[in-house]
């Protein structure tokens, strides 16, 4: 297999990845479940998309690989138990399994994506961990790519994933967006996540490159699509109009020969006008 | 890194709305938080080109003649290789005979390596620049 498909399949999985997840957590309830099979439509992909090429709705596609194997695992657990609990209902009949799973024929609705940040970014989680599961869940980054960002190792960053996911799942977080007694504090959450993946990438202490901007970029993106799901949070926008102005100075934060330059002393028509202004 | 798409149209846009399947293209651009801008031009009519051959420039008004070549609209977007850009337009729906081109756009990185030498080239020419500019100077 040419590089060249598997590029272009990855690049499918980086669009299509966050929504897909957030579908099928919102079936399964379990965001390691839900990441196992759309991880799993993504390889049967990388094995047909060559030779068949890239179908017309790629998402539609994987989905529903996704959705049979959730189907498959779900059947396989009821033969080894008798009886199963699927998702947190009892489930008796073959006609409530698919009644269940008939919702993933809908695209992901925009409340799931919200849902998936809240849940990324909870509280039980340590800050890294929260900062590597977003990353992954609705950045679809892979586990090379958080490493080679933060500097660290590959089997750290996928040792501090998998134990987020435990740690969801053994606290019972619930896949919703919070209510609005706990929903300020669980904002300012996400916000800080996405702002230490901003600030990661604008004043990374170590490395060569003093600024790495595909985390920034990656942070802003982030930022617009919560102010997309959230219009209604004034701090949104807040955090998304101060990282733009960051972002703005980014180019004249570094000089010549790499050394940082202090905001009095920057040469003002290196900003970015299109960010500033 | 950002790309700027640009589309190039056989028939110029003359104040025609988007069609509905185009506004959800750009609907989904919004929602994965990767449009940085998207704007249509009005005919070439109303522009004009400037060239600059000689030390004087040549003002040319519009229309312009060739009409392939026509930028009809362009956006700005995020993205994080070629090949996602490509993905994405891939589902743009055109679909009488526009081109779109995609060119990827200079950031800060892509400077890193310049050398010193050009770093000292470029101020000593900036240096010369505000000389010039300069209230004091000759005229």
């Amino acid at each position: 297999m040419s590089s060249e498909p598997v590029r272009a399949i990855e690049a499918v999985w980086g669009i299509e990845s966050p929504r897909l997840i957030a579908a099928l957590t919102r079936v399964v309830r379990d965001v390691g479940l839900a990441e196992e099979f759309a991880q799993d439509a993504f390889v049967s992909a990388l094995s047909q998309w060559p030779g068949e090429g890239i179908p017309r709705n790629p998402g539609a596609w994987l989905m529903s690989v996704a959705k049979r194997r959730a189907i498959d695992y779900f059947r396989r657990a009821q033969t080894a138990e008798g009886k199963y609990r699927l998702l947190g209902h009892e489930v008796q009949t073959e006609e409530s399994e698919d009644t269940i799973f008939a919702a993933l024929d809908d695209d992901c609705i925009p409340d799931d994506l919200l849902r998936l940040m809240f849940v990324a970014c909870h509280p039980v989680l340590s800050v890294e961990a929260r900062v590597a599961l977003t990353l992954r869940l609705l950045g679809g980054l892979s586990t090379t790519e958080i490493a080679r960002a933060f500097l660290s190792s590959e089997p750290a960053i996928a040792q501090r994933i998998v134990r987020a996911k435990r740690s969801l799942a053994e606290a019972r977080v619930p896949f919703e967006v919070p209510a609005a007694a706990q929903r300020a504090e669980r904002l300012t959450s996400v916000l800080e996540v996405i702002y230490l993946i901003f600030n990661e990438g604008y004043s990374a202490s170590s490395g060569d490159d003093i600024i790495r901007p595909g985390l920034m970029q990656e942070a802003l993106r982030l930022g617009r699509v919560l102010a997309e799901l959230a219009p209604q949070e004034g701090e949104v926008h807040g955090l998304v109009a101060l990282m733009e102005l960051q972002s703005s100075r980014a180019r004249a934060r570094i000089g010549p020969s790499g050394e940082h330059v202090l905001l009095l002393e920057q040469d003002r028509a290196r900003w970015d006008q299109m960010c500033a202004r | 890194m950002r790309f700027l798409v640009m589309v190039k149209a056989n028939k110029e846009w003359d104040g025609e709305l988007p069609t509905a399947a185009m506004g959800a293209f750009n609907e989904a651009l919004i929602r994965d938080g990767v449009m940085l801008a998207a704007e249509g031009l009005q005919p070439s009519s109303k522009g004009a080109r400037i060239s600059y051959a000689n030390a004087h420039p040549v003002v040319t008004d519009g229309p312009f003649a060739e009409s392939k070549e026509l930028i009809a609209g362009f956006w700005i977007i995020q993205a994080r290789s070629k090949e996602e850009l490509i993905e994405r337009f891939s589902r743009c729906p055109f679909e009488r005979g526009e081109t779109i081109e995609i060119r990827q756009i200079f950031e800060a990185e892509d400077f890193a390596e310049i050398d010193e030498a050009t770093v000292n080239r470029l101020a000593r020419a900036r240096d010369v620049r505000e000389a010039a500019e300069a209230p004091n100077a000759k005229p």
